[in-house]
């Protein structure tokens, strides 16, 4: 019992790094339709962006943890939001409107850029750094088998709801997010109506970077360890996680987040390590045979 | 005067974006990770950026617009000559002698077999799918592990390997293939992640990461290509010299046949009915149901048939290397096999062959080029960056995907081309044409 | 020929459909009239198989004892292939990127297809294909003739103009052999001298042997043509009978006079 609630607080925090990730793929398949390939890329250098500024910060001499964290999560969020922009001003929007399948490839193509531009840059070894904020709560301890929670993971959860919270308000109140919504039925439709579509796309490409690079940031943090190939796993993972809630249904990529999250843990608490993964996927192809449009998605009704 | 203020702004982007990542260098120190500062390379591709938006904005300001369909409508033309070149020039290509175009033509037509392959299922059927190489892997397996374990020939089992990929393509095709468009992407993807996480794990089958080794070579007739020269084998029944040479050539003329065979077969198809129904699914599935058409047996036999020919390519690459392990399917395969089919224009037989030529051969050449210039770069003033250029070959080759894609969103080939006509084949205009949207 | 028994189609709490049946006849046109989002679609969607109905029996009989089928619950491409009813859109879905010909041999996949024996034959040359395949084209060459189109046959269907695009789609129809084709408001977007031209192609199909079954939103159409008039109004049937009886119905003229201009569709 013990044994599971570790598991429930460990596949909890990995499924928000997760989920954040995951709504940035959703955002942008939501307003134009596409894969996002790169978008795991950005995640991987919103994390490199994180630990350069952590290292930065402390060769400044600023010691003082929350204050670090604060800028390093600015820092890092302000520049992925850059790369989000650029990539989608580079190489989505003069494929806007063209045939579906080049802006995938395009887009494999800035993930396959993106990736050998940090390992080129940054070198390809891994990146080790020490906990910035060690120690936990001991929760349980049964005297074979305490239960941790660590204050890393509590400050992940604790960001990843602000973040979610003040993005549902960004998306639900404010006029940025009623254009977002407006493009997201009918891109064309919106554009008649006078709304600066390829703005809102553009916001939305930062907006969906700015979160990955968050996830970077906390991945950074709970792992402790990154390179340069970080980005395609968990970006496989998010995408999948995007897609078992529903693409295009941003509680949905959350809660696909958390299901994918909790999946990997609980597999390789019981099963094995090795085949987590193999679980995660195989699980999203049986959600999509019986819901096709995943857990929260609308279903396509075909007119005729 | 705005295009100075442009190229500004581009600078000060290009600062914000590389600045910490190519500026500040994370590297191991005596106390753990530390920084390093490398202000000169980054006021470099600032300054690249500057003066490239600067030029790039004044060179459109004069020259016209480059026109696409210009291009396009002069391969499609030239389509009727440059066929048969390219067959001839394929076919007389060992006669170089040299080794090293001989294993690059051997590549380039491993993956116009492969381009071909995906192309039924991606050109033809309209369905979209991210994780080809797993069936190219089922294929390379099957051989190695089959060859290894019972000591069957190659010939015995490229045909066995074909069939185990298409029977798993169907296998995986039955459930998700009513699924649509982005949904079938990320299961095919997951697909080929799945066949790759269990080929590392499963070692006492696929021996994990290690690979499979000393898989056998193919054989002309039961001669094999071994360097004793006695009888019983190729130099000995011919009375000549054993040379690596003879095996080499040998091995790119099966390839070159697997190809042709492909090509053959997808050009057959297209006239027949199936093909037809595959493209009309493309075009529109609810009235393919209208007319009576079963859409997921059709789906199915494209995604079989695609699986098979994946399946023989990877016979072939095992063969080839004698060697096999996981590391060779990764999604970066299935990607750049992808990017061959679209680059190549959906559906186009030649269009594909061409960006393989393209996307292959220019990926081969870039990394003697790079090599070769990382020798001569050997000075104190350019320091790590000469052992660090061949790493820069994938860099080069995503960018080159972008801006291949931003040029020619439909390809180098892109009109159809019908395969019945009551009078005259008219070549159909890409505009008409459907993407698919399974 | 075709019996639709008790009828109903629910989306969520809507009733598009409410028990509905009526009769259609062999040898006859008949036209399923009504004003907008009278559920008319909908009742074609589930007598072609593209939706499954909430209750209800839609059975149709082939002429001559050619057997019996009951559509609603066999799977859409089956209606098509063994019940042999085919269908055109109200919105046209023609193989666009595909010739008038291509278009034409597609619908003809079934009986192709079996003459290549599952393909390998064909892919190698051999069977009976080649002769199959000339059927075929002289099936669609004729079809092209009655649509005017034989010109064009190699023309891709999208660069068609509208009214052409119309009868392609009829004629691909055609050419699965139907007993019952169902039409989607054929008449829609063609100019008078076009509709004609329709008219007298569906008169040409009814001598053929084939029953037809129209939607129609436009009377004047429906009323030269048609054997047979059911009326639906809010998926109710309000009215059934000939030209003339429908015609002086007052029930009919009430829906029509209290006409809105809603979607046709109300899922």
């Amino acid at each position: 019992m013990a044994y599971a609630l570790q598991q429930l607080i460990n596949g909890v925090t990995l499924g928000m790094i997760y989920g954040l990730i995951a709504v940035g793929y959703t955002m942008v398949y939501g307003i134009i339709g596409m894969i996002n390939f790169a978008h795991g890329d950005v995640f991987m250098v919103g994390s490199f962006l994180s630990l350069i500024a952590l290292l930065g910060l402390s060769a400044l001499g600023i010691t003082s943890v929350p204050l670090a964290l604060a800028l390093t999560l600015l820092f890092a969020a302000g520049l992925a939001a850059l790369y989000g922009w650029t990539v989608e001003r580079v190489a989505y929007r003069p494929l806007r409107g063209s045939f579906r399948l080049a802006p995938l490839i395009s887009a494999i193509g800035m993930s396959i850029t993106l990736q050998n531009f940090v390992q080129v840059s940054q070198g390809a070894r891994v990146k080790p750094i020490e906990a910035i904020i060690p120690g936990g709560i001991r929760l349980i301890d049964t005297g074979d088998f305490a239960v941790q929670l660590s204050w890393m993971q509590i400050a992940i959860i604790v960001i990843t709801l602000t973040i979610l919270g003040l993005f549902t308000w960004l998306v639900t109140k404010t006029p940025l997010g009623r254009t977002m919504r407006a493009c997201e039925p009918d891109l064309k439709m919106a554009s008649l109506l006078g709304i600066d579509t390829d703005r809102t796309i553009s916001l939305t490409f930062v907006i969906g970077a700015a979160l990955a690079a968050v996830a970077g940031f906390m991945f950074l943090l709970y792992y402790g360890v990154i390179d340069f190939y970080i980005g395609f796993i968990a970006g496989v993972k998010a995408f999948t996680a995007a897609v078992l809630g529903g693409i295009g249904s941003l509680p949905g990529a959350v809660i696909g987040g958390l299901l994918i999250g909790l999946i990997e843990t609980f597999w390789s608490a019981y099963f094995s390590v090795e085949y987590k993964d193999v679980a995660a996927f195989s699980i999203l192809i049986v959600v999509l045979i019986f819901m096709p449009t995943g857990l929260l998605g609308r279903a396509e009704v075909e007119k005729v | 005067m705005t295009a100075l203020r442009d190229a500004f702004l581009s600078a000060i982007v290009a600062f914000g974006l590389f600045g910490p990542l190519v500026g500040l260098v994370t590297a191991n120190g005596e106390h753990g990770l530390a920084l390093t500062a490398r202000p000169i390379a980054t006021a470099v591709i600032v300054g690249l950026v500057f003066f490239g938006r600067l030029a790039m904005l004044s060179w459109r300001g004069r020259t016209p617009r480059a026109t696409n369909r210009a291009l396009a409508e002069r391969i499609t033309r030239s389509g009727k000559y440059l066929t048969p070149v390219l067959l001839i020039a394929a076919f007389a290509l060992p006669f170089t002698g040299s080794r090293y175009y001989i294993d690059l033509g051997t590549l380039v037509l491993t993956y116009i077999m492969l381009g071909w392959g995906l192309n039924i299922v991606v050109g033809l059927a309209g369905l979209l799918d991210l994780g080809y190489v797993a069936f190219y892997a089922v294929g390379a397996y099957s051989y190695a592990i089959l060859a290894t374990t019972f000591g069957l020939g190659f010939w015995t089992c490229l045909p066995l390997a074909g069939i185990l990929a298409a029977l798993w393509g169907v296998l995986l095709g039955f459930p998700v293939l009513r699924l649509r468009g982005d949904y079938l992407a990320i299961v095919t993807l997951a697909f080929g992640e799945i066949i790759r996480i269990v080929l590392i794990n499963w070692v006492s089958l696929t021996n994990g990461p290690n690979g499979i080794t000393g898989i056998p070579r193919p054989t002309l007739f039961g001669l094999a290509f071994s360097m004793d020269g006695g009888p019983g084998t190729f130099a000995g029944f011919f009375n000549i010299e054993p040379e690596v040479i003879q095996r080499i050539i040998f091995l790119y003329y099966v390839i070159f046949g697997l190809a042709l065979l492909t090509n053959w077969v997808s050009l057959r198809l297209r006239r027949l009915p199936l093909g037809r129904a595959w493209e009309a699914l493309r075009e529109d599935e609810v009235a393919c149901r209208s007319l009576g058409i079963n859409v997921r047996n059709t789906k199915l036999t494209a995604f079989g048939i695609g699986a098979l020919f994946g399946g023989f390519a990877g016979a072939f690459f095992a063969t080839r290397q004698a060697f096999v392990s996981p590391e060779s399917f990764t999604f970066i395969e299935s990607a750049t096999v992808l990017a061959i089919v679209v680059l190549g224009g959906l559906g186009s037989q030649l269009g594909v062959a061409l960006a393989a030529i393209v996307m292959i051969g220019g990926l081969e050449v870039l990394r003697d080029l790079l090599s070769t210039l990382g020798d001569q770069l050997h000075s104190p003033f350019f320091g790590d960056i000469a052992n660090e250029l061949p790493l820069y070959r994938m860099l080069i080759f995503g960018l080159a995907l972008v801006v291949m894609m931003v040029l020619r969103p439909r390809g180098l080939v892109s009109g159809r081309t019908p395969g019945v006509a009551l009078t005259k084949v008219k070549e159909i205009a890409p505009e008409l044409v459907a993407q698919g949207r399974g | 020929m075709l019996s639709v028994t008790d009828l109903t189609m629910r989306f969520g709490g809507l009733k598009a459909v409410d028990s509905l049946s009526f009769e259609a006849r062999a040898g006859d046109i008949t036209a399923v009239i009504g004003p907008n989002g009278a559920g008319k679609t909908t009742v074609f969607n589930c007598i072609t198989g593209f939706y499954r109905p909430t209750s209800g029996t839609i059975v149709l009989t082939h002429p001559a004892g050619g057997g019996t089928f009951a559509l609603e619950r066999m799977p859409g491409h089956r209606i098509a292939a063994a019940a042999k009813v085919a269908r055109t859109f109200q919105n046209i879905r023609l193989f666009a990127g595909m010739t008038v010909l291509e278009n034409l041999l597609v619908a003809q996949h079934n009986t192709l297809m079996a003459a290549t024996g599952f393909g390998v034959l064909a892919v190698l040359g051999l069977g009976r294909y080649r002769a199959a395949e000339a059927a075929g084209i002289e099936k669609a060459r004729f079809w092209l003739d009655a649509i005017g189109l034989t010109a064009r046959a190699d023309d891709p269907a999208g660069a068609l103009p509208y009214g052409a695009q119309r009868r392609l789609e009829i004629a691909r129809a055609m050419c699965i052999d139907p007993v019952l084709l169902c039409l989607d408001e054929p008449a829609a977007g063609l100019n008078p001298r076009e509709s004609e031209e329709l008219n007298q192609l569906l008169l040409r199909i009814r001598s053929l042997g084939c029953s037809l079954l129209l939607i129609e939103h436009d009377m004047g159409v429906v009323m030269r043509i048609s054997d047979h008039i059911v009326v639906l109004d809010h998926g109710q049937k309000i009215s059934d009978g000939s030209p003339a009886e429908v015609r002086a119905d007052p029930a009919v003229i009430a829906a029509y006079l209290g006409e809105g201009d809603e979607d046709e569709e109300p899922a």
